[in-house]
């Protein structure tokens, strides 16, 4: 026995301690990884020993390999054995490891509870504050909840070192166990006043941290932090006091003048002034000096002065307290703009960022294109994308902020943007794009200027491109090919641009750009021809025509659907074109119709110039009004009631003829009171000229026989020198005018005479078409006059379409197919009134449902009895924006003679599904169509489907009641339905990239499954088409006879689909995360193709 | 303050003390980005930064850098002086402190911080009331270690050959 003893000793002998290891690791650096596995071996063995000091220190050597990032959970156990030792020495080593290795999931801490609990009254006051120590970094919410009555004993311990320990981690136990916190406050409270200046630190901590989370409830120890305040010569503790204040000013205003008073006190003790400051040992009177800074927020003037120090964290600082003064006090910031501009040129880049934040609130009319053209130098000299890309982000919202307020000339603005072009591997390419269309779109007098501009840009595509894909610059094209193609009238030669665009390098750029380019492309032909064919020369156009046609089917192989499709949709018409050039026909004018209309602004209001459709009433309750004692905070639920009230709303009372011109008349007179449209109050012209411009500055020109810009690209300089001239011609022309008005006016001259410049001053050369409220710059349509869908609530279009009419006509069409398709199935379905065998037929595709005609055969009229009186359509679809809302729209369809009306629509509901009803309406409740049907007329209702699950199909059955109405009389009668929610109508297009689609398939979550199809003789595309009308998916990548293909349920479940076909078979592998819902839809899949 | 590293100049890390929980992975993944970050700056370069959603704070002392994570709210410079005073501390205890002390006494090194900082909250301002604590806690260690006659030859064990003949002694 005493031989195993001492075997083990003089094994222990030989193992590494701590030292040991460091050093072994030191020596193997070539070979890390394998000298600490075999550590790690040794220190297994050195754990499974019974002598304690080798466990701990195993536990040691542990703790240093896991701040290396070895993992070492797996010893957990063992280093609460070394934490339970009784000897001090241990114990701190396993606390130690235990703070540095146990987190809240470490199953192990559960068995500590006690051990630290017996920790925590040992009477050595070093084991309580190691146990403490520990407790801080590992405690969980059992732990807080289990031991927080034996740290609260601690909180009144008689040694300090405890008190003050118990102190801090009750802010801890508070975080993990909030329902502590109530019985502990009034010893925490006590603490503020101990004797022990270190206690009575940390109580300022805890109860600043609790107090900044929630302020309200420390208002009343204000007193007493104030008598702290003032008696205090610590400065941590101060600091932390003023924190709090700052916390309870918002609440107390009372507050405000003593923090400041006291907060000004500290500001300008000598003690504390700046001057007799030298920073590096003195950082923490000059922390509290910030805080200070930060709480009174009056303080620029001395914020300048940590700026413009030497030390850049000072500086640092300033600019940050700076950026926060400058959100409610930007007037008093902005007079110091040269000192921010400094910055701009400061080494470090962080401060250049602070200052970059700084400049967004300082910009005016008078000083934008001087900063733009400093941040454009910089953008040149910046090193790092990260930075630039910052810088440019900046520029462009500096320059576009609150609708392009300060800038007063676009071709400045324009050749900026293009300038910012030529930036290499920038990520911001779209933001360019979307700022030029926007000018482009809004600003009509900047179109000529801006396309010649992109047209120079799509000629020289090349530099934008040239280092392949891996920037986003050529998100630039976009817009540029856009614009092109719109305002194709202002181009100078469209044909070389035409032919810029139909280069064969195109094809490299990504599919969307393409497309635009393909679009506009058609359109530019359009413009050229119109052109050519006012030539005697017939050939030019027929040149063209061939140009189209040797050039489009490059982009009609495309990968890309939408530019394939594009592509030989005008490849199309651009043969038959030329067949009829053939002919010599003149087609220029009808081409050109394709594209006709101009883009014009709309604002959000246009909806109101909108004739209302005959027969609809927009007054009228589409449901019974909510009851009068609904309280006014109960949120309507369903979408119903929410109409509802905006329709009670009086501005949907009409608005007289007068009315209107009246408004318009004070629209008139603001615009007339807009400070963009005066041209008003003088100023000289010395106070501009006496600081030095830039172009005062003389500059060598250097002759290079290589330019050193993209040809024909403008350089914004320029126009900082026109604007700059053109303003001092305005201010001559003013001072002209005044000077006539002076001479009339006689002897009253001088008083209005100088004065600097102000920002009316300078009036803008372009405007920006209709500013603000009237129009956000998404609200943007081709035609005014907007006719509403058919029934559908009113609404304003919000993107580009070229005419509502052609959307309608395709609604209308599907409409048609759909019913086309209910004429052919089903015809009488006759059933008796006895009520049992109502039926229903679903074609089995998408969403059709229709009822079947019930024929009334006791109803005494006999004109009900023979043509079926109803038609039924509904169309099923998700609400995107709620994964538990299903639309069905339904079109009524009245085929009788009679007058349909007082139509009510009931769905029994299931577990699953319920129709939505207005609050207060009961479970069994119809809902009221709202509106009538004339014989032969249709129309459509929406109603609101709740669904919990979405994995099965489900069948809803349902009754209309309604009143058939004859010159003489009229009879209440009832249709049975049923309504099949299938699982393809939760599903929602979705367009799904490659490589996310990749992605999703290798992540794993996703269930397989598959089905076949056989005897499927349509063709490849036209089952895809089908799949995807159908089904609702999206066609990700094709190649050949095989495509995958994309979708999502409302609930966000993803779908894919691989389809390959051979020889009449199909063959459909498919993976979606929840494999029911997966195998109802490829259920559906296979009953859509055994039905054709 | 969320947490604070220590790490030399050619990114090795050499001291981490997490205030809040933090997954391991995280951890390592956020040790790993900061260090590039802060080792990527310049020396004349402030000693703040925006990272994430917190703000950093670093210092380099030699060839040792301090760096503290602390959240949006909290004063910068106040964090620059807990820094400083962690040094002094390290700098008083070890007697001017090199890299190499901290590496070889890390637990030490933990022990100093954990005294002089607690859940990433200040516990004692005075420099001399920490290091009394530590060195009496020290204290206490070096008694408990002497306690047992074997454990007292653990300390000079690379003498082997004594060693062995004590232990023969024993043994007899």
């Amino acid at each position: 026995m005493a031989l195993k003893i001492v075997k083990g000793s003089i094994d222990r002998m030989f193992d590494k301690n701590l030292q040991d290891l460091v050093r072994g690791i030191r020596n193997h650096k070539e070979d890390e990884a394998k000298y600490i596995s075999t550590c790690i071996d040794e220190i297994k063995q050195e754990l499974k020993q019974d002598n304690i000091a080798v466990k701990a220190n195993a536990v040691c050597k542990l703790t240093y390999l896991q701040m290396l990032g070895y993992d070492v959970s797996w010893a957990a156990f063992n280093i609460v054995e070394v934490m339970s030792s009784s000897k001090f020495t241990y114990k701190r080593i396993g606390y130690l490891a235990a703070s540095q290795c146990f987190h809240e999931s470490t199953d192990v801490i559960m068995l500590t509870t006690n051990q630290i609990r017996k920790d925590l009254s040992s009477p050595n006051q070093y084991d309580t504050g190691v146990a403490l120590t520990g407790l801080s970094c590992f405690v969980t919410p059992d732990l807080a909840r289990d031991l927080a009555n034996d740290i609260m004993t601690l909180m009144s311990h008689t040694k300090p070192y405890i008190r003050k320990k118990a102190v801090l981690i009750m802010y801890k136990v508070f975080l993990k166990y909030p329902e502590s916190l109530r019985p502990a406050f009034p010893r925490l409270k006590e603490k503020l006043e101990d004797p022990d200046p270190g206690v009575q630190s940390a109580a300022v901590n805890v109860i600043c941290e609790l107090a900044r989370r929630n302020p309200k409830n420390y208002l009343s120890l204000a007193p007493l932090f104030f008598k702290l305040m003032t008696s205090s010569t610590n400065n941590w503790v101060l600091i932390k006091i003023i924190k709090l204040f700052g916390a309870l000013t918002p609440l107390e205003p009372r507050l405000c003048h003593s923090t400041s008073q006291m907060s000004f006190l500290f500001f300008l003790s000598p003690w504390l002034s700046p001057s007799s400051l030298s920073t590096s040992n003195s950082t923490s009177a000059m922390s509290l000096l910030y805080e200070c800074v930060n709480t009174v927020i009056l303080c620029v003037q001395k914020l300048r002065i940590l700026i413009e120090d030497s030390d850049q964290n000072l500086k640092y600082l300033g600019l940050l307290a700076m950026s926060k003064i400058l959100k409610t006090h930007p007037k008093s910031v902005q007079s110091h703009k040269d000192l921010i501009l400094q910055c701009l040129d400061d080494k470090d880049e962080s401060i250049r960022l602070r200052a970059l934040d700084l400049l967004y609130g300082m910009v005016s009319k008078k000083n934008l294109m001087e900063i733009v053209k400093k941040l454009m130098l910089h953008v040149d000299k910046a090193e790092g994308t990260t930075y630039r890309d910052e810088l440019l982000t900046k520029i462009i919202d500096i320059c576009s902020q609150s609708n392009y307020q300060y800038i007063t000339n676009f071709e400045w603005y324009i050749s900026i943007l293009v300038e910012l072009t030529r930036l290499e591997g920038t990520r911001h390419g779209h933001l360019i794009a979307s700022q030029m269309l926007d000018v482009a779109i809004r600003v009509k007098a900047i179109r000529e200027f801006a396309v010649a501009q992109m047209a120079t840009l799509l000629d020289n595509a090349h530099l934008l491109t040239g280092n392949t894909q891996r920037n986003g610059i050529c998100e630039v094209l976009y817009a540029a090919a856009w614009i092109c193609g719109e305002f194709s009238e202002h181009l100078e030669n469209p044909m070389q641009t035409l032919e810029a665009m139909l280069r064969p390098k195109v094809a490299t750029l990504p599919g969307h750009i393409q497309a635009v380019y393909v679009q506009n492309a058609a359109k530019l032909f359009a413009t050229v021809l119109r052109s050519q064919e006012g030539n005697t020369d017939r050939t030019a156009a027929q040149e063209t025509s061939q140009l189209m046609i040797d050039r489009l089917p490059l982009f009609v192989q495309s990968a890309n659907l939408e530019v394939q499709e594009r592509a030989s949709c005008i490849l199309q018409l651009v043969k038959y074109i030329q067949k009829l050039q053939q002919k010599d026909v003149e087609v220029a004018e009808e081409v050109n119709a394709l594209f006709a209309g101009e883009l014009n602004p709309v604002a959000p209001k246009a909806q109101k110039k909108v004739p209302v459709p005959e027969g609809l009433d927009l007054d009228a309750w589409i449901n019974e009004p909510p009851s009068e004692s609904e309280s006014e905070d109960e949120k309507p639920r369903t979408m119903f009631t929410r109409e509802e009230t905006k329709h009670s709303r009086p501005r949907h009372t009409e608005v007289d003829e007068k009315e209107l011109a009246k408004r318009r008349e004070v629209r008139k007179q603001e615009q007339a009171s807009n400070p963009f449209y005066i041209k008003s109050s003088p100023s000289s012209q010395k106070v501009y000229q006496e600081a030095p411009g830039v172009d005062h500055i003389p500059v060598v020109q250097i002759d290079l026989s290589v330019p050193l810009k993209v040809p024909g690209l403008p350089m914004s300089d320029q126009y900082v020198k026109l604007e700059e001239e053109r303003r001092q011609k305005d201010r001559a022309d003013k001072k002209k005018k005044e000077k006539k008005k002076r001479k009339e006016k006689g002897g009253r001259r001088g008083k209005r005479d100088s004065g600097p410049e102000s920002e009316e001053d300078i009036t803008p050369a372009h405007m920006v078409d209709i500013v603000t409220e009237e129009m956000p710059p998404t609200a943007i349509c081709r035609s005014v006059s907007l006719v509403p869908p058919l029934n559908s609530p009113p609404c304003v279009p919000s993107t580009c379409q070229k005419s509502s009419k052609h959307k309608k006509k395709k609604q209308k069409k599907e409409k048609e197919e759909k019913d086309k398709k209910k004429k052919k199935k089903h015809h009488h379905h006759r059933h008796h009134s006895d009520g049992a065998g109502e039926e229903s037929v679903q074609n089995g595709t998408v969403e059709e449902e229709e009822e079947p005609l019930p024929t009334i055969s006791d109803a005494p009229t006999c004109s009900l009895a023979s043509p079926p009186p109803f038609r039924q359509v509904c169309d099923i679809q998700g609400n995107l924006q709620d994964g538990s809302q299903v639309v069905v729209s339904l079109i009524f369809e009245n085929k009788c003679d009679s007058f349909l009306k007082a139509m009510e629509f009931n769905v029994l509901d299931s577990l699953n599904s319920r129709l939505q009803r207005p609050d207060g309406a009961g479970p069994h409740d119809g809902l009221t169509v709202p509106f009538q049907l004339p014989p032969g007329v249709s129309n459509e209702a929406r109603f609101v489907f709740t669904v919990k699950s979405i994995v099965m199909p489900q069948k809803l059955k349902g009754t209309l009641a309604f009143i058939v109405k004859n010159e003489d009389s009229s009879t209440h009668e009832k249709l049975d339905f049923k309504l099949h929610f299938t699982c393809t109508s939760y599903l929602i297009t979705t367009p799904c990239y490659s490589d996310a689609f990749a992605k999703l398939l290798e992540s794993g979550d996703l269930k397989a499954s598959s089905v076949k199809l056989e005897g499927v003789v349509m063709p490849f595309p036209h089952l895809l088409a089908r799949i995807c009308f159908h089904h609702h998916f999206s066609v990700v990548e094709r190649i050949d006879s095989c495509a995958s293909m994309y979708s999502r349920s409302i609930q966000g479940h993803h779908v894919c689909l691989l389809v390959k076909t051979a020889d009449q078979t199909v063959s459909i592998d498919a993976k979606c995360d929840e494999p029911s819902l997966l195998s109802n839809v490829l259920d559906e899949i296979k009953l859509t193709f055994s039905q054709c | 303050m969320r947490f604070m590293l220590l790490f030399s100049r050619q990114g090795k890390l050499r001291l981490q003390k997490w205030y809040t929980a933090t997954a391991e992975r995280d951890k390592k993944k956020m040790v790993r980005e900061l260090m590039q970050v802060v080792l990527a700056r310049k020396p004349k370069m402030c000693s703040f930064l925006e990272w994430r959603d917190l703000k950093i704070v670093y210092k380099r002392y030699a060839s040792l850098y301090f760096c503290c994570a602390v959240e949006e709210q909290d004063n910068e410079l106040i964090t620059l002086e807990v820094i400083h005073r962690f040094v002094e501390l390290l700098d008083k205890y070890f007697g001017s402190v090199c890299e190499l002390d901290i590496i070889f006494n890390f637990e030490k090194a933990y022990f100093i911080l954990d005294e002089f900082l607690m859940g990433g909250e200040i516990q004692d301002t005075s420099k001399k009331s920490v290091l009394k604590a530590i060195e009496q806690a020290d204290l206490l260690q070096e008694v408990s270690v002497l306690e047992p006659h074997l454990a007292s030859l653990v300390s000079n064990f690379k003498d082997v050959n004594k060693l062995t003949t004590v232990v023969v002694l024993t043994v007899l």
